[in-house]
């Protein structure tokens, strides 16, 4: 009897090296457990809190240590100027992180927030990419008059600074919405800026892959698929197509983590997510007025941007040395070299 | 008038109101306070106080320098340093800066014909800073340039000058041939006016009545200033950077109680940094003032850590939501009277400062303000102060009323306590039975914004300050018929309420007055009440005014009518 042994495939290899990559892991991990923890908004504010993080409470009472306490406490020293929202409790019952000064749980607030982020985030990832790759390979593959059309479009794009067209196309779209055919958004929906901010990274993904197709084009089996009179789809969807997959995959979680820290700075500005909609901009926005007596309705929000986009960032980068064999020959040559041995 | 960006102004009339509003005045009286008893008094010029360079500071610039055409606080605060009419409110601390004073006039004119003729005497030497002479021909000149440049209140203020119909409608050839009427041999102005106007003397006394050169633009001067015949003139302008006054080398005082003359050398006020820089700017002795409502954050610290440099004072205005009662959902009165009912003022005050720094009110005419009525229909167990509101009896008007379910927009300034007061708002709509969006719109653009008809604004959150004491200013300028244009950006009723019999209600107040201002104060009380019942509009909160300065200015006065008095602050 005799055995062979069916190597492992690319994908498999991949998946392999990253799982052994404990930086990667871990990030994902965190990942994981911030979507969670987002996705139990409702059970935390409606079990634990109960709460309603999109009501104002601003006449609203708690209890701290058995004592009966408003939510917005009129100074008493002084001139007795000024209301503070209660600060954290760390009672998750109860205000654990404190109130905004709408009398809003900011910890509620802050899951709710992160469902929008988190949203946002992966969804305008998903579309960039998607319209990216489109892009991308049809223009690298086509060449000629089509090349040179999508390619200066792409350069129009990439001339002006992303978050002023942003901006551009967030005041334009909270105003009068987008109706683009069949397609209908409504000013102030949520997929205004996942549109927003998918188109205005569009260039940063479909350039690189335009040039990966361009090479493609010229390689033997692309060659052979045309000589054999395959059609440009069928070449474009089962020759190319696979080929640019990688480098797709790669984009993705690090064009998330990109794509959530542009949303909470729209967010911040006031032309991103819209009241009573929260995200993490918003609620640092939220907390703006507060910065000097209740610094958590800032901190927690940013807090939570930093390790997620932190925990996207270092995944990210895990794949891509996970796809990307030249990646792991460069790090291990790399490693070699430290060590003292022959690159 | 309007406040910019958050503020705005003020009237009053009679005095037994004056009085009650002199006992509610809370300055805290720090030393560096003028004290003057409410009365008016001062101890004189003290010499040794003068010179220096006080520096002001402020968010962005107030617009245009023409005292004509401006309509802001910021700058008719700095105007009363700078430009003087035939007339003018006392420039002294307390109550009695509500009186009238004779300014470049001798003397207060005696109303003749039957209330329609007021004749002037100039002050004999009076100059422009440019040194030209003060003559009748400027006068005259300078009323019809009130409207050739549109003055924003040259068709409310003005209009009953004789002549003023043909001007409004062609402003360009603009003249009064017989409406005002100068004698320069006699040093004499005349006014005549179509009919008698128990306010004519208070509407001379404001900005827009501002006498300037006869040769000065026909349009609105922008950034380049006119020639003033007050203490101070402005040396530079640039809206992205400062506006710097220094002394007027032609001016001499010839009345202190109507152009004093002041203490600095200089008055900068400079734009462009934060709230909360300026607050930390004026907190180091790096500058000596801030325009801007403090922020909410930093008024605990003002108010303990400052407390001597922090000076509060109830104002003659109020905040308010108009509800279009033209479109749906509101131009239905048991929808009105739902917002009316459900609003807790007590959390909007709280979202202003606290109980310290605003009142809740439910009368269009603020508490101590003539013609006002202790009076409140909307609130819950009845009484006539605002105790609670009644978010179930909301609920059932919404129900009755059928417009449940229906959006509403909800138009606000994107400032910090605005935006606040807007999430509130679209919350509180929310839980009523609507569904509410939040519209926060620049402070620069909000207010003309949600004048015009066309923007079919449904719900907007605005404020009002007295131009000057008579309860007029705020009912027949804000709810009367008359000043609701559909698709003008200068539609001040922006509720667009416009009730026959309530106009003439208000036509009879106005005539009253003539004859009787306490019997015209008790009608405009009853038509304050008239209104409410139909809820056009949800007053929410009276505020008051801070005033947070450095440690080294002294003799702060406050002017009932143009607050702090600028030009009579000490720097040395």
């Amino acid at each position: 009897m005799s055995t062979t042994t069916v190597p492992a495939g690319p994908w498999r290899v991949s998946l392999a090296a990253l799982r052994h990559n404990r930086a990667a892991m871990g990030a994902a991990v965190l990942f994981v457990l911030v979507v969670l923890a987002c996705v139990a908004a409702p059970l935390y504010a409606h079990q634990v809190a109960h709460t309603d993080p999109f009501r104002s409470t601003i006449s609203g009472t708690t209890t701290v240590d058995g004592r009966t306490v408003p939510l917005l406490a009129q100074s008493s020293t002084g001139l007795g100027l000024g209301v503070t929202p209660i600060g954290p409790t760390w009672d998750p019952g109860h205000y654990f992180l404190g109130a905004d000064n709408q009398g809003r749980d900011v910890m509620a607030r802050l899951l709710y927030g992160g469902r929008n982020s988190l949203l946002i985030g992966v969804s305008s990832a998903l579309l960039c990419c998607l319209l990216a790759t489109l892009i991308g390979v049809a223009a690298g593959y086509a060449g000629g008059i089509l090349d040179s059309v999508l390619s200066r479009l792409l350069d129009v794009v990439w001339a002006v600074p992303v978050y002023l067209l942003a901006i551009c196309l967030s005041v334009v779209l909270l105003t009068s919405g987008l109706h683009l055919g069949p397609v209908t958004v409504e000013a102030g929906s949520l997929w205004v800026p996942v549109v927003i901010i998918a188109v205005v990274y569009v260039p940063y993904v479909a350039r690189p892959l335009r040039g990966q197709v361009i090479a493609l084009r010229h390689r033997e089996f692309i060659q052979a698929a045309i000589g054999l009179g395959a059609s440009d789809l069928r070449i474009m969807r089962r020759d190319v197509l696979p080929n640019v997959l990688p480098t797709v995959i790669v984009f993705l979680p690090l064009m998330t983590a990109l794509n959530m820290l542009t949303e909470s700075a729209l967010s911040f500005l006031s032309v991103g997510v819209q009241p009573p909609d929260a995200s993490w901009g918003t609620i640092i926005n939220d907390g703006l007025g507060l910065l000097y007596t209740r610094p958590a309705v800032t901190i927690a929000p940013g807090l939570a941007i930093a390790l997620t986009a932190g925990a996207l960032n270092v995944f990210g980068d895990g794949v891509r040395e996970a796809l990307d064999p030249a990646a792991r020959l460069r790090g291990a040559a790399a490693v070699r070299v430290r060590a003292g041995g022959t690159p | 008038m309007r406040r910019n960006p958050i503020r705005s102004t003020t009237l009053v009339a009679a005095s037994a109101a004056l009085a009650l509003a002199a006992a509610c005045s809370s300055s805290s009286g720090t030393p560096g306070t003028r004290s003057s008893g409410g009365n008016g008094t001062t101890s004189g010029y003290q010499a040794a106080h003068q010179g220096g360079t006080l520096t002001l500071l402020a968010k962005s610039a107030g617009g245009t320098l023409d005292p004509q055409v401006n309509y802001t606080l910021q700058y008719w605060q700095l105007y009363q340093a700078m430009y003087d009419g035939l007339l003018a409110f006392k420039k002294v601390n307390g109550q009695a800066s509500f009186t009238v004073v004779p300014d470049l006039a001798q003397a207060l004119p005696q109303a003749s014909n039957g209330g329609k003729t007021y004749v002037f005497t100039l002050r004999q030497g009076l100059k422009f800073s440019t040194g030209a002479p003060v003559t009748p021909a400027d006068v005259v000149a300078s009323f019809e340039r009130i409207f050739k440049v549109s003055s924003p209140t040259a068709g409310t203020f003005y209009n009953g000058i004789v002549g003023a119909d043909a001007c409004l409608a062609k402003p360009g050839t603009c003249s009064l041939a017989k409406g005002v009427v100068g004698d320069a041999a006699a040093g004499t102005v005349t006014i005549n006016l179509t009919a008698p106007d128990s306010e004519f003397v208070y509407k001379l006394a404001v900005p827009h009545a501002s006498i300037l050169p006869k040769d000065s633009p026909a349009t609105d001067a922008g950034t380049k200033p006119l020639p003033t015949t007050g203490a101070y003139m402005v040396s530079s302008y640039d809206p992205n950077r400062a506006l710097k006054l220094v002394r007027n080398p032609n001016f001499t005082q010839w009345s202190a109680d109507a152009q004093p003359r002041g203490y600095p050398d200089e008055i900068d006020e400079n734009f462009g940094l934060s709230v909360e820089a300026e607050v930390t700017a004026v907190e180091n002795g790096q500058a000596d003032w801030v325009f801007d409502p403090p922020p909410a954050d930093r008024l605990g610290e003002m108010g303990t850590r400052y407390a001597n440099q922090v000076h509060v004072n109830p104002l003659t205005a109020f905040w308010y939501l108009t509800l279009n009662t033209n479109l749906a959902p509101f131009n239905n009165e048991a929808a009105r009277q739902a917002v009316n009912w459900a609003v807790d003022r007590a959390a909007l005050v709280r979202l202003y400062g606290g109980p310290n720094l605003a009142q809740p009110v439910c009368t269009i005419l603020p508490p101590a303000f003539p013609g006002h009525v202790d009076s409140c229909p909307y609130t819950k167990g009845g009484g006539t102060t605002w105790t609670a509101p009644d978010i179930d009896k909301a609920k059932q008007l919404v129900q009755q009323s059928g417009t449940a379910g229906q959006e509403v927009g909800v138009v606000v300034q994107d400032d910090e306590v605005n935006k606040s007061i807007g999430e509130y708002l679209q919350s509180l709509l929310t839980q009523i039975g609507y569904k509410a969006k939040l519209k926060p719109l620049s402070a620069n653009i909000q207010f003309t914004y949600i004048q015009n008809t066309n923007n079919k604004v449904q719900l907007a959150l605005t404020s009002w300050y007295q131009d000057y004491p008579a309860a007029s200013d705020f009912i027949n300028v804000l709810l009367s018929c008359a000043s609701y244009h559909p698709g003008s950006d200068s539609s001040i009723n922006i509720a667009g309420f416009c009730d026959k019999g309530v106009d003439a209600q208000i036509q009879q107040a106005l005539t009253l007055g003539q004859t009787s201002q306490a019997q015209a104060d008790a009608r405009w009380g009853q038509i304050d009440q008239a209104i409410m019942a139909k809820s056009p509009v949800v007053p929410i909160f009276t505020p008051k005014l801070v005033d947070f300065l450095s440690k080294r200015v002294g003799d702060y006065q406050f002017s009932k009518q143009f607050y702090m008095l600028v030009d009579q602050l000490w720097v040395k």
